[in-house]
C-alpha cells in the first residue's frame, strides 16, 4: 500500500477567529477505507471540502498522488462526494445523474450506456433508472448518490456523513453495502462520521477528531482498547475514568490512590513512577457485577470493590448498572444470558461486588 | 374535514370570490368584444347593426406586416428581458437574507413613480444630442457590418424578416427617439422587474448545494448553472415569459411615445381605430386577432410538450427493458 497517496500537510482552515482546522496532517494509503470521526462542530466536513476544493486552506498543503492540488477548484480534481444530503439533480432521472460526470468529461455514448449500466446494475436500481430522485426511498437515493461519484472513477471518495440521514435498520444494511462497494471498485474511501459504530465497522484507520485537531490516528481496535486521550477514551464508546496517583510499584503492574476509593491495580505499561498522576480508563463491559466475590486465589491479585445498585437501565443486548463504590460512580455492563437466570436477579439498592482484571485498565493522558 | 362533499363546498366557498371576479372583469368582457367584432360601426362612435362587415373591412394590407412586427418585437423583449434577469436573480437568491430584502426592494422601487413619467423621462435621455444616440449609431454600425459578411440568401431572409436594414448607416437620419431599439430598450426597462421577481422567487427555493454537486462531480460554473440552475428554476422561468411576451404584445404607450412612425404595433392601432376612427368593431376585431396570434403559438407549444412527454415515457420504458434485459443476462 502506497502511503503517500494522499496527503494533508500542516493544514489549518479559520473562520473569523475560529479555527476550525488546526494544523493536521495525515496520509492516506491508496484504496484505504479512512475515517475522520469526531463530534458535532470538530471540522470535518471542513476538512472534506478542503479536499473538494470548496475552500482553501488559510495554510498547509493537500497533495494527491504526489501533486499539490490545494489551489485547484474543484472540478480539477478527480476526487468526488458524496453529500449528506444526497444534493442528487431533481431535474434529472436516476439514470442522467450517474451518467453526469462522464458527459462532462465527453466519453462515447457506448462506454456512458455501458459505465452507467453497470452501476446500476452494482446498486441494484436496474429497474428504477428512469425514476426521478422524489420517486425514490431514502436508501435509494443513498446509493445513487454513491453511483454518481463512483462512475467516472475518482481518486477518491468523499462520503460525509452518507448515513446519517437514515434509519437504524437501513443504515446497517447500507453499511455492508458500502463495506461490499470498497471491495469491489478499489477506490479511496475518505468517511465523515459522528458515529463511532459506523467508523469501527468500516475502517482500516480512524482519525478522532476534536476542535480541529487531530487526537488519535490509528485502527478501529487500537483507538478503542488503547486510546491516546481522555477524550479519545470518552468518545469511542463509554468509559469509567479513575484519576489518582500512583503509590506503589509491583512488578509490570501499579497501585493508584484514587480520592476517596480504595487502591486500584493496574497493568504499568506506560512504565511510570511512584508519585506521578495517572488517568485510567476502564470500559463499562469490563466490569463484573455480582452478589458474591470472585473466589479467594483470583481475588489476590485483581480489583475487587464492594458497592451499592444505584440505577439499572435495559437496553436489550445488555443490561446497565449505575453503582456507588465509596465516593465513586462506576458503570458496568452485563449481557444477558441463560446462565444468569439461575440467580437471583440483582435490583436496586442491593449490595454487590464489581471487579475487573488489572490489565482490562488503560492509562491515558499522563500529567 | 374527510368528507368529499364538505371539502369539496370548502374548495367552492374558497375558490368563488376569485372565479366571480374572473368571470365579471375578464371572461363578460371578452365575450362582449367578441360580439362587437360581428358589428357594423355607425357615425357617430357607436356600435351598429348586427353584420359580418367588420371581419370583411379586416383586410388591411398593413396588418400582417403590423402583427408580425409585434410578434417580433415582443419576443426580441421578452429575450432581453430575461437575459438580464437570469444573472439578476441568481444573484440576488445567493446574497444575504438581510440584502436580499434591500435589493428586491430596490427592484420594486420604479413602481412607486408613475409609468407615463418614466417613460417620459426615457424621452430626455433618447435626445439626439445624448449619449444614448452614441451608442445607438454604434450598434447599428456593428450590425451593418456584421450583416455585410453573412451569405446572400441568409441577408435576404433577415431582411424579409424586417431583422436588418439593407444599405449603410446614415448618422443623420438614424436617431435612436423614434426607432424600434427605443421601444426595445425602454420595454425591457419596464418589464424587468416582472422578469426578475418569478425568476427570484424560483430560485429562492432552488438548492444551491446542487451547484456544488455539480462542480464536484467535474462541471464549471457555467455549465452548472446552465445544467442544473435553469432547470431547477424553470417554473419560475416559464411565468416570467409569460409575465413580459403578453404586456409587450399588448403595450401602446411606450411605442407611441417613443417609437414615432417607425415602430407601430398592434396596441397602437387598436388604440387608433378606437380613439381616433371611432370604429370600437374594428378594435375589437384587432384585438379578437391579437389574442388569437398569442394563444395559437402557445396552445402549440403546450400540445407539442404533452406529445414530448409521451413520446419521452415511452422511450423510457424502452430503454428500462433494454437494461432489465442486459442485466438480467449477466447474472
Ligand atoms: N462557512 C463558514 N463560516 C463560518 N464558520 C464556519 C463555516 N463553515 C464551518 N464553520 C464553523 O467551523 C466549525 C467546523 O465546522 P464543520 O462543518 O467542519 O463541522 P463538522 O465536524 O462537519 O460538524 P457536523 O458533524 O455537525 O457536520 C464549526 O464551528 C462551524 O460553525
Ligand atoms: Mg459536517
Amino acid at each position: 500500500m502506497n502511503n503517500d497517496f494522499l496527503v494533508f500537510d500542516h493544514v489549518t482552515k479559520r473562520f473569523g477567529a475560529l479555527t476550525a482546522v488546526d494544523d493536521v496532517s495525515l496520509t492516506v494509503g491508496k484504496g484505504e477505507f479512512f475515517s475522520l470521526l469526531g463530534p458535532s462542530g470538530c471540522g470535518k466536513t471542513t476538512l472534506l471540502r478542503m479536499l473538494g476544493g470548496f475552500e482553501r486552506p488559510d495554510s498547509g498543503r493537500i497533495y494527491l498522488e504526489g501533486r499539490d492540488i490545494t489551489d485547484l477548484p474543484p472540478d480539477r480534481r478527480r476526487v468526488h462526494t458524496v453529500f449528506q444530503n444526497y444534493a442528487l439533480f431533481p431535474t434529472m432521472t436516476v439514470w442522467d445523474n450517474i451518467a453526469f460526470a462522464l458527459r462532462l468529461a465527453k466519453r462515447p455514448k457506448a462506454e456512458i450506456e455501458e459505465r452507467v449500466d453497470a452501476m446500476l446494475d452494482m446498486i441494484q436500481l436496474s429497474d428504477q433508472a428512469w425514476k426521478y430522485p422524489n420517486q425514490l426511498s431514502g436508501g435509494q437515493k443513498q446509493r445513487v448518490a454513491i453511483a454518481r461519484a463512483l462512475v467516472d472513477r475518482p481518486q477518491v471518495l468523499l462520503l460525509d456523513e452518507p448515513l446519517a440521514a437514515l434509519d437504524l435498520k437501513l443504515r446497517q444494511h447500507m453499511l455492508i453495502e458500502l463495506d461490499a462497494i470498497h471491495d469491489q471498485v478499489g477506490i479511496t474511501f475518505l468517511y465523515v462520521t459522528h458515529d463511532q459504530g459506523e467508523a469501527m465497522s468500516l475502517s482500516d484507520r480512524i482519525a478522532v477528531v476534536n476542535k480541529g485537531r487531530i487526537e488519535q490516528l490509528d485502527g478501529p481496535a487500537k483507538i478503542y482498547e488503547a486510546p491516546a486521550t481522555r477524550f479519545v477514551a470518552s468518545f469511542i464508546g463509554d468509559t469509567n475514568f479513575f484519576c489518582g496517583k500512583i503509590v506503589s510499584i509491583d512488578g509490570d503492574y501499579c497501585h493508584i490512590q484514587v480520592e476517596g476509593f480504595p487502591q486500584i491495580r493496574a497493568f504499568n505499561d506506560k512504565q511510570l513512577k511512584v508519585g506521578q498522576r495517572v488517568d485510567l480508563s476502564v470500559r463499562p463491559e469490563k466490569i463484573r457485577v455480582t452478589r458474591t466475590p470472585p473466589l479467594p486465589e483470583k481475588g489476590a491479585s485483581i480489583n475487587v470493590f464492594p458497592s451499592t445498585v444505584r440505577d439499572i437501565v435495559y437496553q436489550g443486548v445488555y443490561t446497565k448498572y449505575w453503582l456507588q463504590s465509596e465516593a465513586l460512580q462506576i458503570s458496568a455492563l452485563k449481557p444477558h444470558s441463560r446462565f444468569l437466570l439461575d440467580q437471583e436477579a440483582i435490583t436496586w439498592n442491593d449490595e454487590v461486588f464489581v471487579w475487573w482484571h488489572p490489565d482490562d485498565g488503560y492509562m491515558v493522558e499522563v500529567q | 374535514m374527510n368528507n368529499p362533499l364538505h371539502t369539496r363546498k370548502a374548495e367552492w366557498a374558497l375558490t368563488a370570490p376569485s372565479f366571480l371576479w374572473l368571470a365579471l372583469f375578464f371572461a363578460v368582457p371578452a365575450v362582449i368584444v367578441l360580439m362587437f367584432t360581428f358589428h357594423g360601426h355607425d357615425a357617430s362612435g357607436g356600435v351598429g347593426e348586427w353584420s359580418l362587415s367588420t371581419w370583411r373591412e379586416l383586410v388591411d394590407p398593413d396588418y400582417p406586416a403590423i402583427v408580425w412586427n409585434t410578434l417580433r418585437i415582443s419576443f426580441e423583449i421578452t429575450v432581453w428581458s430575461i437575459v438580464l434577469a437570469l444573472p439578476c436573480a441568481y444573484a440576488i437568491a445567493r446574497m444575504k437574507t438581510r440584502w436580499r430584502g434591500i435589493v428586491a426592494g430596490a427592484i420594486m422601487l420604479p413602481f412607486w413613480t408613475s409609468f407615463v413619467v418614466r417613460v417620459f423621462a426615457w424621452k430626455t435621455m433618447l435626445h439626439p444630442d445624448g449619449w444614448l444616440q452614441s451608442c445607438y449609431i454604434g450598434w447599428l454600425s456593428v450590425r451593418a457590418w456584421l450583416f455585410g459578411w453573412l451569405p446572400g440568401f441568409m441577408q435576404d431572409f433577415l431582411l424579409w424578416a424586417g431583422l436588418a436594414t439593407p444599405g449603410a448607416v446614415d448618422p443623420a437620419s438614424s436617431t435612436i427617439l423614434d426607432s424600434e431599439a427605443a421601444v426595445v430598450l425602454v420595454s425591457v426597462y419596464s418589464f424587468l422587474p416582472f422578469a426578475i421577481m418569478p425568476i427570484y422567487s424560483a430560485a429562492e427555493k432552488f438548492d444551491f448545494s446542487l451547484l456544488e454537486a455539480a462542480r464536484d462531480l467535474g462541471a464549471k460554473n457555467f455549465y452548472a448553472f446552465r445544467r442544473i440552475f435553469v432547470p431547477g428554476i424553470r417554473q419560475g422561468l416559464v411565468s416570467a415569459v409569460l409575465m413580459v411576451f403578453i404586456p409587450a404584445v399588448g403595450s401602446y404607450v411606450i411605442p407611441q411615445m417613443l417609437g414615432g412612425t417607425n415602430c407601430i404595433l398592434i396596441g397602437n392601432k387598436i388604440f387608433m381605430r378606437a380613439i381616433q376612427n371611432r370604429n370600437i368593431p374594428h378594435a375589437s376585431a384587432l384585438a379578437t386577432l391579437m389574442a388569437v396570434a398569442v394563444l395559437v403559438p402557445i396552445g402549440l407549444a403546450m400540445w407539442w410538450k404533452k406529445r414530448q412527454d409521451v413520446r419521452g415515457r415511452r422511450r423510457l420504458d424502452a430503454q428500462t427493458a433494454r437494461l432489465m434485459v442486459s442485466a438480467g443476462g449477466a447474472r
